[in-house]
């Protein structure tokens, strides 16, 4: 991908740039707000080529107590990405005495992407509780723009799942209810990507703690074409 | 407690045997000798009040102010040479912007004072610099982000000296005549005046401090952080801080009158 100066060039968001042997999360991601907190869920699937890397990959990775993030893209670039957040928000909590908010995770990881929106191939999606706002959903893709929304769907599975989403999607779901969205669009979406599968991993993050849910790949919700 | 340093005052990277650092009591010294400045924390925000010596007629009245506004939410008030004065209202602007740079949120008050005092101390370390003749005295309204929301917030007063340290307060005193106005502010029942009446005890404090004989000219400089300024800091509208100073002085007046 050379630019030749002076030429009307832009910033091509490029997913083959996963360099040869990189390993890839093509992805299903999602993370819903309810009332009182948020529920976050990925498939497992990690693929180099058509190979699966590891078929129970966890992408939910944890930055702050009630903070976490979902991770798409390269692999070792969304590593590395929340790597730095998780030690910038320790660092916030240690000088100020007091839970950052997902806001504050949220331009950090934005920083980190945007600035090297060139080198990275990065979609994150950051949820989580805080006093201020309750649950708080933000979606960063590909170019590094910060957008936030009662809930936001990434990752290569994710294509296949909008319609779904958008016609489901009610702002007054109960935890139960949102629950069940997360894991019937993960599902739908695992089915129908060849780069999305396995198993899916749910964490619900509320003010008392992070419950974390495991739906083994037998237990998936089936649709029409159940066995 | 003074005491001349012979041959160990001449940098500030030079202790005494005693332990002390000369050039940093010094810088306290020149602190002593300005015009006073005074902060109160109430109830619903802070006030800010300084002692602004003039001298000469010839000044614009209104000019060399000697609190900033630093952000949104706080404010500044020093003591000391004026021009260093300028400097770290500067230097705290900076900081309050880098900080919503970082983090997308206004700096908390306690932040901010620890990022001056930071900066204050670097200036003890070497002998190529000076410290700043200059304590800071630091107001601000911590609240939340949503604008509707302002008016649930703390107020916050810190007060950073020449040497780094800084301490929070619910009313402080620098300059001159701070040995009788904290005097003055430690009779107050600070947690029950309200931002309207603190204007009126600050503007009163100011003038019971002034010396008539030693300092002829001086004017009245308040800033607050108030419900009526929109929990915002900002310097006193005119109306208001002449109504405050004229009630002040009549409680004088009344005052002497009743000691005849």
């Amino acid at each position: 991908m050379s630019k030749i100066h002076g030429e009307d060039s832009y910033a091509t968001p490029d997913v083959s740039r996963l360099k040869a042997g990189e390993v890839n999360l093509g992805t299903s991601i999602m993370a819903v707000a309810f009332p009182g907190g948020v529920v976050i869920g990925a498939d497992s699937r990690t693929t180099t080529g058509s190979y699966i890397a590891n078929r129970v990959t966890d992408k939910l990775t944890y930055l702050h107590e009630r903070i976490y993030c979902c991770r798409s893209g390269s692999a070792a670039d969304t590593q590395a990405i929340a790597d730095v957040a998780h030690s910038q928000l320790g660092l916030f909590a240690m000088q100020h005495g007091e839970r950052p908010t997902v806001n504050v995770a949220g331009t950090m990881l934005e920083s980190i992407c945007y600035s090297n929106k060139d080198q990275l191939s990065a979609g994150i999606i950051v949820a989580g509780w805080d006093k201020e706002n309750g649950g708080t959903v933000y979606n960063i893709p590909l170019g590094g723009g910060l957008f936030q929304a009662p809930w936001a769907i990434g990752g290569s599975g994710s294509t296949y799942i909008y319609g779904y989403c958008d016609a489901t999607f009610r702002e007054d779901f109960t935890k139960e209810e949102t629950i069940d969205f997360v894991r019937n669009s993960l599902a739908l979406a695992m089915s129908r990507d060849g780069s999305s599968g396995g198993t899916i991993r749910l964490a619900i993050i509320e003010e008392g703690g992070v419950e974390r849910i495991f739906v083994p790949g037998d237990k998936l919700p089936q649709f029409w074409e159940k066995a | 407690m003074s005491s001349i340093g012979t041959g160990y005052d001449l940098s500030a990277s030079t202790y005494s045997p005693d332990g002390r650092i000369f050039q940093v009591e010094y810088a306290n010294k020149a602190v002593d000798n300005a015009g006073t400045a005074i902060g109160l924390k109430v109830k619903d925000g802070v006030v800010l009040a300084v002692e602004k010596l003039v001298q000469s007629k010839l000044l614009v009245p209104g000019s060399n102010k000697r609190i900033a506004t630093v952000d949104l939410h706080a404010g500044v008030a020093t003591a000391g040479y004026l021009a260093d004065g300028r400097h770290v209202a500067n230097r705290a602007r900076d900081e309050a912007e880098n900080y919503r740079e970082n983090y997308n949120k206004r700096i908390p008050t306690k932040m901010l004072s620890e990022r001056l005092s930071l900066y204050f101390q670097a200036y003890t370390l070497y002998s190529s610099v000076r410290p700043f003749a200059l304590s800071a005295i630091v107001a601000g309204w911590d609240s939340h982000p949503d604008p509707s929301k302002a008016a649930e917030g703390t107020p916050q007063l810190y007060c950073i000296e020449p040497s780094g340290v800084y301490w929070g307060y619910r009313g402080c005193a620098v300059g001159k005549g701070r040995t009788l106005a904290k005097t003055e502010i430690e009779k107050l029942k600070l947690e029950e005046l309200t931002a309207e009446e603190a204007l009126i005890e600050a503007a009163r404090i100011i003038h019971t401090v002034h010396d008539e004989a030693k300092d002829k000219d001086f004017e009245l400089e308040l800033s607050w952080i108030s419900p009526a300024s929109g929990f915002k800091h900002a310097a006193v509208p005119k109306a208001i801080a002449e109504e405050a100073e004229r009630k002040a002085k009549e409680i004088i007046d009344a005052a002497n009158e009743m000691e005849e």
